[in-house]
């Protein structure tokens, strides 16, 4: 990214303009009046570097690789808080998400990040079949860092995979395939149509 | 008017009071007592059928005084208008009834308070005379507009509208002002989101188009002399010629300077052209014509612009504006989008630590600019480098807790509006004299010419409130200024954009109509308007103190050749700060005097020391005390019996002899409610309260030379939204007297 810190400095507003292309709502940024409120109002604030009113500002400010190297926009759990309350209407949520998948889309997203990794690991397993297998998404987010700690982990959660199965949330017999959508090959085609849509609008912008 | 008075008392038994006061003994007092000629009352006194009462006794019986005992003066005066008769009121609704509990115990004491309320009535009326007008007063349908950018010309297209002349006196060549240099303005109308045009040259048109508006251009005035209904003022030319025209009321729209943009080489200005003020910014826009704008120093098309708000702005540093101009944030949007709408591909940046963007377009301009691209960073420059292309603006992001900067071709600064606002003597003295007091040199500021050259031995300009604006109460009474018939409008007033220019310059001329109508008929100007009454003074006793002329808030007073005080009718607003200031007492108005007060004070029955009834004087000014204690009594609010209350003009009308006397004759406690003073006033006559204030700190050695507590005697700034505390304060004093004990002085 040191090739554009020329650029940057001249133009600041390079990378908004980038935003504005290829971010999903990426539109919205520049209309955010930096009151705060958003920053004030996600329960997880705290635990982000830079909360969306800061991130609004690093993209005006031309920061590129700040912001899309943070691991901040994947922190957002969607709680709609922000959405709600900004005066300015921005859709803030869908802006982290977009900035987010941006990020891993050209490569650049935190590696190790927690909730990129199980954000993978459910797209995977709900593709299969269209529907999410409980048992294996757990599962597979509890063997994460190895079978000993898996095991463990598991451990850990049995009442609440206890809980679960009671209340028909999850059923044992899932890990010997599971339910799924009526034509799992149907929806394959049209998320793959979909990403072929998404292809296409990335080429035209030339990112 | 009869030489004969003939004294009417009128007593209403309506609203309750005839269920809770006797008034059979009421009628008595009034008929012995008061020396009444005629007591009467009525079951429902303002209906038609009373009205119509005491209009026969004054068609048929002669009566010249009508004393009504019933609501409060502030109450029915519809009703209780009598043409050619001096009307006073006894307060028993509001001043008796309603702040008593209707109980036994009480009985006894409320009905002291309305006897009480009836001999003042009486006596209050004894010493009132008809108020007729001077013959001072002329009519002359003419406004002189001073200044003729938009408030100005706006001020007399309204009045030329109103069938009323304007005659515009304009320095510069030209109509028009600062708007008139201007590329676009701000919107003015939904949807706010594109810059429009100035709109200054139908304006102009219009004036030149209408009959009634005459324009001097390159004139100045050289001298005002006269009052409302009679101004004369020299207009010269800057050729030397000078011709004097009459007016009858005077619109004072001289605007503002741009701050001199000199003051601050730390953000660039005078090191490279590219740096350049707002206003300097509208020339190259307007150099453009809606081409792409070019950047001074070398003629290159301008692809990334700064603008620096609030430059030498709401700063405390030597040199710079304390304040805020109010307009400089909506034009750097404006600015912004003069770029924006060329060619969106410039790079505009906004950095600012408060965005502010009042009035209506504000808010909906500020999305546009967003909308169309145009950068808002929060931040606080230290300083523009010029560089050999781009230039560099360092500043600290707010947001992001930074120092950082930015490049770019061209830099505007964000200066503000200093108002053109000639001198202020009455401010250079006080001025001078605090800084004689703190022991420091005055050092005179640096001498402005003065924009009206008035012949008042108050000075030449308008008095100022802060930073060089004219006094005017922002939010009560925008456009009154210190002198009456003379009212400011635009910037010279408060900053403001064109907007708000142009409902300045509407406001102003509707004002000054007024001020040119109530002169005409001798009546007096806001906030006594339609008063007739107007302040004489007996030469025989006068001492040519002084005290009277240099009190006067408004300028009303001058000094003929042998040193009286000449007294100018249409100027005054007949707040009495005068009559407050003579210490021998020989200033006083046919309906207001130290008499018609002192008589009021006097007559209270005073109950014998050991009677455990103190007494209580409350002086509450008619503004804002008065009207707050009247609806803490409709309110219900009880505040004690043994207070009573006499409304005064203003607490600046105040004579210290009523205090004197009222603690001589054995008031226990004595009450002054006025207005807030000082630079936040809520004066209704500026400085009345101030110097109500001041006269009233000399009132502890009276208290010393009687041997009496100091506490008896505490002066109060009351809002008229006190309805809780004004009563509770009273009920203070009543408290405090029987701490410190009864005045021993009754007889
Ligand atoms: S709440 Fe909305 S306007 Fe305020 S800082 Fe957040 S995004 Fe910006
Ligand atoms: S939606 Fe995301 S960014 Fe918004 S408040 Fe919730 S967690 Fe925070
Ligand atoms: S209007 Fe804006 S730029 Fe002007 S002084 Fe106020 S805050 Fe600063
Ligand atoms: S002090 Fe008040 S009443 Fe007296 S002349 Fe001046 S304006 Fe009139």
């Amino acid at each position: 990214m040191s090739t554009n810190t020329a650029m940057v400095e001249k133009y600041r507003n390079n990378f908004l303009k980038e935003v504005e292309a290829n971010v999903e709502e990426g539109e919205w940024v520049k209309m955010c009046m930096q009151c705060g409120v958003c920053a004030g109002s996600c329960p997880l604030g705290n635990a982000w570097e830079h909360p969306p009113q800061e991130i609004f500002m690093m993209i005006r400010a031309g920061k590129r690789e700040d912001v899309l190297t943070s691991d901040s926009m994947w922190m957002c759990t969607s709680c709609y808080n922000c959405i709600v309350r900004c005066p300015r209407e921005l859709p803030i949520t869908h802006i982290m998400h977009g900035l987010a998948h941006y990020a891993k889309r050209l490569g650049i997203q935190p590696k190790g990040n927690p909730t990129q990794w199980f954000s993978e690991v459910f797209w995977n397993n709900m593709m299969k079949k269209g529907r999410v297998n409980e048992l294996k998404l757990g599962l597979s987010m509890y063997f994460k860092d190895g079978f000993v700690s898996g095991i463990k982990e598991s451990l850990k959660n049995a009442k609440l995979g206890m809980n679960m199965q009671k209340t028909k949330r999850m059923a044992p017999m899932e890990f010997f395939g599971g339910h799924g959508v009526k034509n799992p090959g149907d929806l394959q085609k049209i998320i793959k149509k979909a990403q072929e849509l998404e292809a296409a609008r990335i080429e035209e912008h030339g990112k | 008017m009869a030489d004969e008075k003939k004294i009417g008392a009128y007593m209403c038994k309506g609203c309750g009071l005839g269920e809770r006061l006797d008034f059979d003994n009421m009628k008595m007092i009034a008929e012995r007592e008061g020396k009444a000629n005629l007591v009467k009352e009525h079951d429902f006194l303002c209906s038609a059928e009373g009205v119509k009462m005491i209009q026969d006794d004054i068609d048929n019986e002669g009566v010249t005084n009508v004393a009504i005992c019933a609501c409060s003066r502030r109450a029915k005066t519809e009703a209780f208008n009598f043409e050619g008769v001096a009307i006073t009121r006894g307060n028993l609704r509001e001043g008796v009834i309603w702040v008593r509990p209707d109980t036994d115990e009480a009985r006894e004491t409320t009905q002291e308070m309305a006897e009480d309320y009836v001999r003042m009535a009486c006596f209050e009326s004894k010493f009132t005379q008809v108020p007729k007008s001077s013959e001072q007063q002329g009519r002359i349908d003419n406004v002189l507009v001073v200044g003729g950018g938009v408030t100005g010309m706006t001020a007399a297209i309204e009045i030329a509208k109103a069938g009323y002349k304007a005659s515009i006196v304009e320095k510069s060549g030209a109509l028009g002002g600062h708007l008139a240099d201007a590329w676009k303005d701000i919107p003015s109308r939904s949807p706010y989101a594109d810059p429009v045009d100035t709109g200054v040259a139908d304006m102009i048109a219009a004036i030149e188009a209408d009959a009634n508006i005459t324009v001097h251009l390159n004139s100045t005035l050289t001298k005002t002399s006269g009052a409302p209904g009679r101004f004369a003022a020299d207009i010269s030319t800057e050729s030397g010629s000078t011709t004097t025209e009459n007016f009858g009321a005077i619109v004072q729209a001289s605007g503002y300077k741009d701050y001199d943009a000199n003051q601050l080489p730390e953000l660039g200005y005078g090191k490279t052209p590219d740096v350049v003020t707002q206003a300097e910014l509208e020339k190259l826009a307007v150099e453009a014509n809606g081409g792409p704008i070019k950047r001074p120093s070398d003629g290159k098309e301008v692809t990334s612009v700064a603008f620096v708000q609030c430059a030498g702005q709401r700063s405390d540093k030597e040199g710079h504006l304390p304040y805020c101009s109010g307009t400089c944030c909506l034009t750097s949007i404006k600015q912004a989008m003069y770029f924006k709408d060329n060619n969106s591909d410039v790079d505009t940046t906004v950095i600012y630590t408060d965005l502010r963007t009042p009035g209506a377009p504000g808010e909906d301009f500020y999305r546009s600019g967003q909308q169309k691209g145009v950068v808002f960073t929060k931040g606080e420059v230290s300083e523009v480098a010029a560089g050999s292309d781009a230039h560099s603006v360092k500043f600290k992001d707010l947001i992001l807790n930074e120092d950082t900067e930015m490049q770019a071709d061209l830099v505007v600064l964000a200066t503000g509006q200093v108002p053109n606002s000639g001198p202020d003597l009455e401010m250079q003295a006080d001025d001078k004299a605090d800084a004689e007091e703190a022991g420091e040199e005055y050092v005179q500021e640096i001498p402005v010419d003065s924009i009206l050259n008035l012949d008042y031995r108050q000075g030449p300009d308008m008095p100022q409130l802060v930073h060089g604006f004219t006094d005017s109460h922002f939010i009560c009474f925008p456009y009154e200024t210190r002198r009456t018939g003379i009212y400011t409008a635009g910037p010279v007033r408060r900053p403001m954009d064109s907007l708000q220019a142009k409902e300045d310059g509407t406001g102003a001329a509707m004002k000054a109509i007024h001020a040119l109508e109530d002169a005409a008929q001798g009546r007096a100007a806001h906030p006594r308007s339609g008063d007739l009454s107007f302040p004489s003074f007996r030469q025989e006793g006068c001492t040519q103190c002084k005290r009277c002329t240099v009190e006067c808030p408004f300028g009303a007073i001058n000094e003929d050749e042998e040193g009286y005080p000449q007294f100018n009718e249409a100027r005054c607003r007949r707040c009495g700060t005068c009559m407050g200031a003579c210490p021998v007492r020989v200033i006083s108005f046919e309906n207001y005097s130290v008499d018609t007060v002192g008589q009021q004070i006097k007559n209270v029955e005073m109950p014998d020391e050991f009677d455990e009834k103190p007494r209580i004087l409350v002086l509450a000014c008619e503004n804002d005390a008065y009207p707050a204690l009247d609806m803490a009594a409709r309110n219900g609010n009880h505040y004690s019996e043994f207070s009573r209350v006499i409304p005064v003009r203003c607490l600046g009308s105040v004579n210290t002899i009523w205090i004197t006397d009222a603690l001589n004759s054995g008031y226990d406690g004595i009450v002054l409610m006025g207005c807030r003073k000082d630079d936040d006033y809520q004066c209704h006559f500026v400085r009345g309260s101030r110097l109500a204030g001041i006269r009233m700190s000399k009132i502890d050695d009276t208290l010393e030379q009687l041997n009496l507590e100091p506490d008896r005697v505490a002066t109060y700034e009351i809002a008229i939204t006190d309805v809780d505390r004004a009563p509770a304060l009273i009920n203070e004093m009543a408290e405090t007297v029987e701490k410190v004990g009864m005045n021993p002085f009754k007889f």
